[in-house]
């Protein structure tokens, strides 16, 4: 049956060359899934005619992991974050993809320099740049909100229950700045045992007010549902809700944490060369702006700044103030480091956990 | 000489031969009627079983790629100080490993056991071309940490492919240098208590569907057959319904904006400042556990008591015994074969038990299961869920065991 498949679908392509191809991208789901599917998946159909199957995971790297080590892969791109993308290049489970191949920006600047300095490896094109930020409930507090990263963790100034991310990362790094450890020197300390004591000491003051979260969709429920009054949070999930639901939300950019993910190929993906050519296409200088249209996630590429335009293209709410990456939401901010989190992953987890299940 | 081997049948063969012949024919029949069953089960359940336990006690990532370090650990005793030989091993199979793109598998693997060593593979992979000979000074030079006696200790362990180091990460042991093994410090220490609390609020959930389900079962059983019926639908109705929405449906009673404590507050019993916190903790796990494993409980006892005569308890009465002694005396031991399978039945199901908790648990009501799954898809350590999932299942087979020579399976009544 799945060699018939393969023969008619080898013959289909045959037959009608970019017209029967199709590509499988896997992304995670919600508001983000639907910002890829308007500014990549539609005008990508619309230009090549390949068909677009968009699937979701919590963390596609997963899949990708199983996929490839059980050689039975069915998706051809995949949204992974560039921790995780390192990991899966080392481990040689996707593919590497040239980043000198990818098309310029409009003036002419090479992708290589067009890219923001940093994001782009081996094995990953990157697509948006997201924060990890502090999100409360305005209509909580009504004589000003919090201000510092030092305010999600004092329950006395500011009341109610608190949404922390079900993970070491990022929240453990938001620890030590609220504790007063400058961002440049926060994963120094974190490298010391005496630095991870810091941190844990830290979250055990709002251990009892916690309500702990894993889907990315969970931070906007627990503020809509008045479960808690502040949750860390990723920004673009915040601010969809805030924007389709009308709901009082505000994000609190102070001790922002901020990665980049992108697209990669597994090792052994069934239509390779679509794959290559969605990847091309859609980190492109005008898809990337008009993603940030639809989800306040910062395009990577420096040309893409001045082409992002107002949410869902309705003139209304322009995103820049928005964007992770705006300068004004840049002044006390962290980038997360993939050479800590690679090394320090299974201990910081490990004792995450046990913190998680100690009373 | 039997009476079979002197007669023959019709056509000339001795009976005894001819029955063992008819004999045989019917159990090949017999087995190949059961066998699409059979393999069935071996291919997608026995194996695929087999393979997960495998994997805990074997993890080949490090003799794999590794090849010339392993051949040098095999033939030196444990405690040797490493060697230029060593060093060189350990070069040209870094050397290779990077070409390769296994080096980073290798760094995973130790640093499963020697946290913070996964970028000095990664780091020095990217080197190794260009080492040069004496390899154990340019090691040295390109990160210092090669020279480091317990990075060497793990190695060594690491390079056997069978080993049991998952087994004591999964019961929070470490092995220390010196080949001794020791509790890991407190603040590590995850999966026993883990452990524990599974099996203590398993027990608890099981008491308390055992103590909820054993009216319903009665009431149904002695209630006319077409009352009995529609109560029946409604006990089946939640277990037709998906697990996700059941779920989901208990956050929406329990949260502290939601039903219960909104009506609480309403009626005065509760000030909005004093809202209860029922979920995200281990009462939301307690509660919404129960609930989705009651049926588990209901249907056993249904059918055993539905077998009960109504005249046992009524001749008990009838010779002057109290109606609570009836119940312990004469009611109460008839349904023990229900209770028995109810019981078993609900704490197996709930000793593995991975949504709900994950949904409704919060930090307090996480389960072993879902540790399990987080080593299955975030951190990728398969090995060590593997070591865990068969611990759990250890310990199931004790517990049925002891269920075995205490009560007796065949008392069991499932349905």
């Amino acid at each position: 049956m799945k060699k018939l498949l393969v023969l008619t679908t080898a013959m289909a392509g045959l037959a009608l060359p970019g017209l029967a191809q199709e590509v499988t991208v896997m992304g995670w789901g919600g508001a983000y899934t639907a910002s890829q599917i308007e500014a990549y998946h539609k005008p990508f159909t619309a230009k090549t005619g390949i068909k677009v199957t968009s699937v979701d995971a919590d963390n596609p790297a997963t899949p990708i992991k199983a996929q490839v080590e059980a050689k039975n892969v069915s998706i051809d791109v995949a949204s992974v974050e560039i921790a995780d993308a390192v990991r899966l290049c080392d481990e040689g489970l996707v593919e590497v993809i040239d980043a000198a191949t990818l098309p310029p920006a409009p003036d002419g600047t090479p992708a290589v320099s067009d890219f923001i300095e940093g994001t782009l490896s081996e094995c990953m094109i990157p697509t948006d740049v997201f924060s990890t930020v502090v999100a409360y409930d305005t209509s909580k507090f009504p004589s000003g909100g919090p201000k510092t990263i030092a305010d999600f963790f004092d329950t006395a100034k500011f009341p109610g229950k608190r949404g922390v991310k079900k993970g070491a990362k990022v929240v453990l790094e938001m620890a030590l700045m609220a504790d007063g450890v400058p961002a440049a020197q926060v994963y120094d300390t974190l490298a010391t045992p005496a630095g991870v004591d810091r941190a844990f000491a830290k979250l055990d003051t709002i251990k009892k007010d916690a309500v702990f979260w894993e889907a990315g969709s969970q931070p906007p429920q627990l503020l809509a549902d008045g479960e808690v009054s502040m949750t860390i949070a990723w920004n673009g999930r915040i601010f969809n809700a805030a924007m389709a639901d009308s709901k009082p939300f505000e994000i609190m950019w102070d001790g922002q944490v901020f990665e980049w993910e992108g697209w990669v190929i597994p090792k052994g993906a069934p239509n390779m060369e679509a794959a290559l050519e969605f990847v091309k296409f859609s980190t492109s200088t005008e898809p990337l702006a008009a993603a940030a249209n639809w989800i306040s996630y910062g395009p990577p590429r420096k040309s893409s700044a001045p082409l992002v335009g107002t949410f869902k293209n309705e003139g209304k709410v322009p995103m820049s103030p928005h964007l992770p990456t705006s300068p004004e939401n840049l002044t006390n901010a962290l980038a997360s480091s993939l050479e800590f989190w690679a090394d320090h992953d299974t201990e910081l987890n490990e004792r995450f956990n046990a913190w998680l299940a100690a009373n | 000489m039997s009476v079979t081997d002197s007669l023959t049948t019709a056509d000339g063969l001795p009976l005894r031969r001819a029955l063992l012949r008819a004999d045989r024919r019917a159990r090949w029949r017999a087995f190949a009627l059961v066998a699409p069953l059979l393999i069935f089960v071996v291919v997608t359940f026995l194996v695929p079983i087999g393979q997960m336990l495998h994997r805990s006690v074997h993890n080949p990532a490090f003799p794999d790629n590794m090849p010339r370090l392993t051949a040098w650990f095999g033939a030196t005793p444990t405690g040797t100080q490493p060697d230029e030989t060593a060093f060189a091993a350990l070069a040209a199979d870094l050397r290779d490993a990077a070409a390769a793109r296994t080096v980073a598998i290798v760094g995973t693997r130790v640093n499963y056991d020697l946290p913070g060593t996964r970028s000095l593979f990664t780091s020095t992979g990217r080197k190794a071309a260009g080492l040069q000979p004496p390899y154990r000074d340019s090691l040295l030079k390109a990160d210092a940490k090669w020279g480091d006696p317990e990075l060497w200790a793990v190695m060594r362990a690491a390079s056997s492919a069978y080993t049991p180091g998952f087994y004591l990460a999964a019961l929070d042991l470490t092995r220390e240098a010196d080949g001794s093994i020791t509790a890991v410090p407190p603040e590590r220490q995850v999966y026993v208590p883990l452990f524990l609390r599974t099996f203590v609020l398993s027990a608890a959930i099981t008491g308390l569907c055992l103590i909820l389900a054993f009216p319903i079962a009665h009431l149904l059983a002695t209630l006319p057959l077409r009352w009995s019926n529609l109560l029946m639908i409604l006990v089946l109705l939640p277990f037709w319904t998906s697990l996700l929405v059941r779920t989901t449906a208990w956050i929406v009673l329990l949260q502290q904006q939601g039903v219960i404590n909104s009506t609480l507050v309403a009626l005065g019993i509760l000030t909005d400042d004093g809202r209860l916190t029922m979920i995200y903790n281990q009462t939301g796990t307690v509660v919404a556990m129960t609930h989705v494993l009651l049926p588990f409980m209901v249907l056993p006892l249904y059918s055993v008591m539905r077998t009960i005569n109504p005249a046992y308890v009524r001749a008990a009465r009838s010779l002057g015994a109290t109606s609570w002694t009836a119940f312990r005396r004469i009611y109460l031991p008839q349904t023990l074969p229900g209770i028995g399978a109810g019981a078993l039945l609900v704490f197996i199901l709930a000793v593995g038990y991975y949504i709900t908790p994950a949904l409704v648990g919060g930090a307090s009501g996480q389960l072993i299961s879902n540790l399990i799954a987080f080593h299955m898809q975030d951190s990728l350590n398969w090995s060590l869920a593997a070591a865990l999932s068969a611990l759990l299942l250890g310990a199931v087979v004790v517990l049925y065991w002891l269920y075995d020579r205490l009560i007796g399976i065949d008392n069991m009544k499932l349905g």
